[in-house]
């Protein structure tokens, strides 16, 4: 039985809605008070970073590195090698777009404890198109030896999840969304890096998400249920190291899954747990993200509705889906 | 602490890395001859005279830090290592091979001395000024310097020139930069493949000190380094101008050996070569 505690204002008109980046920042300038090692560079995206909030807390551990991602992780490396815990900021796009091949070199291989920072993931940048919608980089973080790799689903466990990376003395990306998004989470919900949670108990299908997606997959449930679908809701926020026993354990018990993510599903979460049910418990599977296409200019919530990412448009394929597969496994 | 030797045992001590250069490169059957030849001055300078370290306690706090940014050359660097007691000599004849600590480009993980990871070029720099940026304005270290090697071909990545507007916008004075201008790279000559010139305008508009010496002249290369310690407002670049194979007369200048090991043949020659030349390696005396 799921024990985790939502936002009990989840579903009124009025649930606090923010974006997960803010989190991020708050939880970095915590993270600085905790800590003098901790340092934030970034690559003249302070404020969209929400780096500023660090910045303007302690200048003298604030680098500003200009537009130069490159530079921005292998300088970031340079410090973490004489002891500092460096955060290195920009956009998804860019970092780790651009600048790949140095944090696999200097940083994961390298084995330093620098944080990549990768704010303005997904299709939510909305306007700025293509270009700025960062889908790709789950993917390529994930397949890094070293690499811990974090999609927080909300502001409130954005800024545990910094915390928890500012500690974990380890190589880490942290995946952020730009827009307002719903917080599902409250203060007092887990969250540990490598765990996986079942937020909603469910017995026909599981439903895996990650980042704001899981808030739109428990609306989806919502909607299911009324329908007579029993769906479980799992929040991922860790990709890698993936919660496999939490995982499977629900795959086991429905028989079916579904996985949902704000980026391209091969590669993705979606990638992510077609390998592991494939290799221990083959399941009958659906996976909604971006599927081998790029985003486009539009406002987020247009897009969202666009690339059927809304709770509606994934309870009517997961009902489809509920209806033409047959549950495997099915063992509690 | 560390290691002071004299300008005559550096000479001696250079062609001892050379020797150990050819000998590991023979062995391993494959690797970077003509650079971590060319090198081997440099090199010999900074591990047996300037720079602060402890071979038998690779993490003292208070040492100096050697990168190599063109990771290539990395025989040149164990052989130092070797040499200055940081692991046994006979080690060195693991280079390359399944299960050794010594990888065909230099992994910080796996040997205790190595202070980065590299092999991908440009990358040295900029995570030197990382370092020399803590030791400047976060720790508020005077006495560590960060030396960091570059192959002339690396500066063609833009990694590199990152670095340097970020080193001279923080004017790191304790980053010093070595470039190894030995003028050739995998394609060909570095000004045919991609020209560099004017090296030094392109350094100093970066607002770098620029001190261009001999690469093989031992002297020159210890009073460059001291200059730029001596530089307190300003990163510092030695543009060191070598000759690629230096010591073996028949791979000296020939782009063809930057990535080909010899031979057991070719080597034993080399070895011929290095031996005549034991002491007597500079520019000036130079066998072509």
């Amino acid at each position: 039985m799921s024990d985790y505690q939502l936002n009990s204002k989840l579903f009124d008109k009025d649930v606090l809605q923010e974006p997960i980046r803010l989190g991020f920042g708050r939880g970095l300038k915590t993270a600085g008070i905790k800590n003098k090692n901790v340092v934030a560079l970034c690559a003249d995206l302070t404020e969209s970073t929400q780096v500023h909030l660090f910045a303007e807390e302690f200048p003298d551990r604030f680098i500003q590195v200009g537009i130069a991602e490159q530079n921005l992780v292998t300088v970031a490396s340079g410090l973490a090698a004489v002891g500092k815990i460096p955060f290195a900021s920009s956009y998804a796009a860019f970092n780790p777009g651009r600048n790949w091949e140095q944090i696999k070199t200097t940083i994961a291989l390298n084995d330093q404890p620098v944080k990549i920072v990768a704010s303005h993931a997904g299709v939510g940048v909305g306007p700025d198109g293509a270009t700025h919608q960062m889908l790709e980089d789950i993917a390529l973080m994930r397949v890094m030896p070293n690499m811990i790799v974090i999609v927080p689903g909300d502001s409130i466990e954005a800024e545990k999840a910094t915390l928890a990376i500012a500690e974990n003395n380890k190589p880490s990306y942290i995946r952020l969304a730009r827009p307002k998004t719903p917080v599902f989470s409250t203060v007092d919900s887990p969250f540990e890096i490598g765990k996986a949670y079942v937020l909603r108990d469910g017995h026909d299908i599981s439903l895996f998400g990650t980042g704001i997606m899981t808030y739109q997959l428990l609306s989806a449930a919502n909607i299911l249920a009324e329908k007579g679908i029993s769906a479980e809701v799992v929040h991922v926020p860790t990709i890698k190291p993936l919660d496999n026993d939490t995982i499977l354990y629900s795959a086991r018990k429905t028989g079916r899954v579904a996985t949902a993510e704000e980026a391209q599903v091969n590669g993705g979460l979606g990638g992510a747990i077609a390998e592991i049910l494939s290799e221990n418990l083959p399941t009958p599977l659906i996976r909604i993200g971006l599927n081998d296409r790029y985003g486009e200019s539009g406002e987020p919530n247009e897009l969202f509705d666009f690339f059927g990412l809304t709770g509606e448009h994934i309870a009517k394929k997961i009902e489809e889906f509920v209806k033409n597969k047959s549950q495997y496994h099915r063992e509690y | 602490m560390g290691i002071k030797l004299t300008v005559p045992q550096l000479k001696h001590k250079a062609n001892i890395l050379r020797e150990d250069i050819i000998t590991m490169l023979e062995n391993a059957g494959s690797g970077h001859t003509a650079g971590s030849l060319d090198l081997a001055d440099i090199v010999a300078a900074l591990y047996f005279n300037v720079m602060n370290i402890d071979p038998k306690n690779p993490g003292w706090a208070d040492r100096d830090i050697f990168l190599l940014g063109n990771g290539h050359t990395v025989p040149v660097q164990y052989a130092a290592m070797a040499e200055a007691g940081y692991f046994e000599k006979s080690e060195l004849q693991t280079l390359r091979k399944l299960g050794s600590r010594l990888q065909g480009h230099p992994e910080r993980t796996k040997l205790p001395g190595l202070e980065n990871t590299s092999g991908p070029l440009g990358s040295g720099l900029s995570q030197a000024a990382g370092m020399a940026y803590a030791f400047q304005y976060l720790d508020d270290v005077k006495h560590r310097f960060v030396y960091v090697v570059m192959g002339d071909g690396e500066l063609d990545e833009g990694n590199v020139w990152e670095a340097a507007m970020f080193a001279g916008k923080y004017k790191l004075s304790q980053l010093i930069a070595i470039i190894d201008r030995n003028n050739i790279q995998i394609d060909g000559n570095t000004e045919d493949v991609m020209p560099l010139e004017d090296l030094r305008g392109k350094w100093e508009s970066f607002g770098w000190h620029v001190i261009e010496i001999d690469g093989h002249n031992i002297e020159s290369i210890i009073d460059a380094t001291s200059i730029a310690r001596a530089i307190t407002n300003r990163p510092s670049v030695i543009i060191a101008h070598t000759i690629p194979g230096k010591g073996v007369d028949f791979m000296e200048y020939d782009y063809k050996w930057h990535g080909v090991a010899p031979n057991s043949d070719q080597a034993k020659e080399a070895l011929q070569k290095l031996h005549t030349l034991d002491g007597k390696i500079n520019v000036g005396d130079s066998v072509r």
